[in-house]
């Protein structure tokens, strides 16, 4: 008994940098108190900063203002939608699944903030709980928002709400593997599953250290959090608005919420993993992630505003034959670096060596493998037949 | 251990207390008269850019990505398995390397096939 508890005390007696030295660090339930609405407050910040983000943004890459009137610059126009989607009627569709149709937009968000738990915001060790299987606990939490999408387009009785579900739970199960797959290779170098710990082992970034997993990680989360090009689910071409055609008012807002959670804590992981996280000079912790998570975000919505929406049979060909052969490589590739190159110093002669191995491998893939661009011939039965 | 992960359930009830609230804030709302309702049975009817639905969409429907989901399973146990090398590749060493290398050889083996079978395409 004695080892385990001279361990949990040394875990309770982290004192978070940043907070006062009064701080009664040892206190676990006033501990939870403080960063349950740090974390919660954090994540719904950071949804209305995306939303102001990306909606500007994304005006700018074509050529119109967006959001300028409700507050200076437009910065309330999140605060305007909200009130106006609280007044606004709530539609159950008569075939619905009530119950389901209910529960499915809670379900969908709540994994979004739970991801904030194990992401270090504020600092060393400054997080709900320094999980030692942080890594793990994210990759689980974060792909059960795909069953409150499910639910809804299962619940919603609607055709084209149940093909964008069955696309959503196609694209987690594809893109699910390369994700786990590039994160590994950042925990080959870093050793451990705890996110802080992986933070304090980047004295050198692992988006540099491991480009090819950066590169891959950030194609499989824009996939999974359905960002364009991957986002299959909301194609309005094709699908109506797939998932939520059903949802109004307040539910309606409730996955637009979910959405960009996702997208804040896909990016916060990336941040952590790839980038240093919190780590950085002169301003401090939380401001340095928030930055970085920014300019991940401004990647992924850069990608939007330029590329068209990929096909179905092309985005399952990515992650299936792209991806995840190239994480797995990469992976192996990882471990005998960790094992047979010398630590020290000489671990910058790896960036280039990493950098020159990620673009022969993508080069290689990108001559061997085909993801069947251009136009499908769309035959009959009987054409088939003949 | 256990007092993190009793945060963390501390932070779900916390969460799904704040999320459930936003409908139950706006059925208040409704109750009270400042948002409206008024169903009709147009409204009330499924959405399908102006096409009337034609019976349910509770239907038998060709998922298409059982392939997929086979693989997902044995890739997603092998992920789960290498995360724990990974963390003790130090220790393992160039033993743990080869082992894992040949497990992996097995699974490409498997992916391989699956691939040639034409399973990793959207049908």
């Amino acid at each position: 008994m004695a080892p385990i508890q001279s361990a949990e005390q040394t875990v309770l007696a982290i004192r978070p940098e940043g907070l006062p030295a009064f701080w009664p660090a040892d206190n676990p339930w006033l501990h939870a108190l403080v960063f349950i609405v740090a974390s919660i407050a954090f994540a719904l910040v950071m949804v209305i900063v995306f939303i102001y983000v990306e909606r500007r943004g994304v005006a700018r890459f074509q050529l119109r203002l967006g959001p300028n009137r409700a507050g200076p610059e437009g910065v309330l126009q999140a605060v305007a939608d909200l009130i106006k989607l609280l007044l606004k009627e709530d539609i159950v569709p008569r075939l619905a699944d009530k119950v389901v149709h209910l529960l499915a937009p809670i379900v969908a968000t709540v994994p979004a903030f739970m991801v904030f738990a194990v992401v270090p915001l504020w600092g060393d060790g400054a997080m709900l709980a320094d999980l030692n299987a942080g890594v793990l606990y994210f990759i689980a939490i974060s792909s059960f928002g795909v069953v409150g999408v499910f639910m809804a387009g299962w619940a919603s009785s609607n055709k084209y709400s149940l093909i964008s579900a069955m696309r959503g739970v196609a694209q987690m199960v594809s893109y699910e593997i390369p994700l786990v797959m590039a994160l590994l290779g950042v925990v080959v170098f870093a050793g451990t599953l705890s996110l802080n710990g992986i933070v304090d082992a980047q004295s050198i970034p692992f988006a540099l250290l491991q480009p090819l997993a950066a590169v891959i990680y950030f194609l499989a989360m824009s996939a999974e959090i359905n960002r364009t090009p991957f986002d299959l689910l909301e194609a309005e071409s094709e699908i109506i608005a797939g998932y939520h055609t059903e949802y109004s008012g307040m539910k309606f807002a409730l996955f637009y919420v979910a959405e960009y959670g996702h997208a804040v804590a896909g990016a916060a992981i990336f941040a952590t993993f790839f980038l240093g996280g919190w780590k950085g000079p002169v301003l401090p912790p939380v401001l340095w992630l928030v930055i970085k998570m920014l300019v991940v975000f401004f990647v992924g919505f850069w990608a939007r505003a330029t590329l068209p929406r990929l096909r179905v049979d092309q985005v399952m060909g990515l992650g299936w034959k792209a991806l995840l052969p190239l994480a797995v490589i990469n992976v192996l590739i990882a471990a005998v670096e960790v094992l047979f190159w010398p630590s020290g110093t000489t671990q910058w002669l790896l960036v280039p060596i990493n950098i020159a191995i990620g673009a022969l491998l993508v080069f290689l893939w990108s001559r061997t493998v085909s993801l069947r661009g251009g136009r499908v011939e769309v035959r009959t039965r009987a054409e088939v037949k003949a | 251990m256990l007092t993190q992960f009793g945060h963390i359930g501390l932070l779900l009830i916390a969460v799904v207390l704040f999320v459930a609230s936003l409908p139950i804030i706006a059925f208040l709302m409704r109750q009270i008269g400042m948002a409206t309702k008024k169903p009709t049975p147009v409204k009330l009817s499924t959405y399908e850019s102006g096409m009337t639905t034609v019976g349910k969409s509770w239907v038998q429907f060709n998922i298409r990505y059982y392939g997929y989901a086979l693989m997902f399973v044995a890739l997603d146990v092998t992920a789960v398995i290498l995360y724990l090398w990974a963390v003790n590749l130090r220790e393992l060493s160039v033993f743990g390397l080869v082992l894992a290398a040949v497990f992996i050889a097995i699974l490409a083996v498997a992916y391989i096939y699956a691939w040639k079978k034409k399973d990793l395409e959207w049908k």
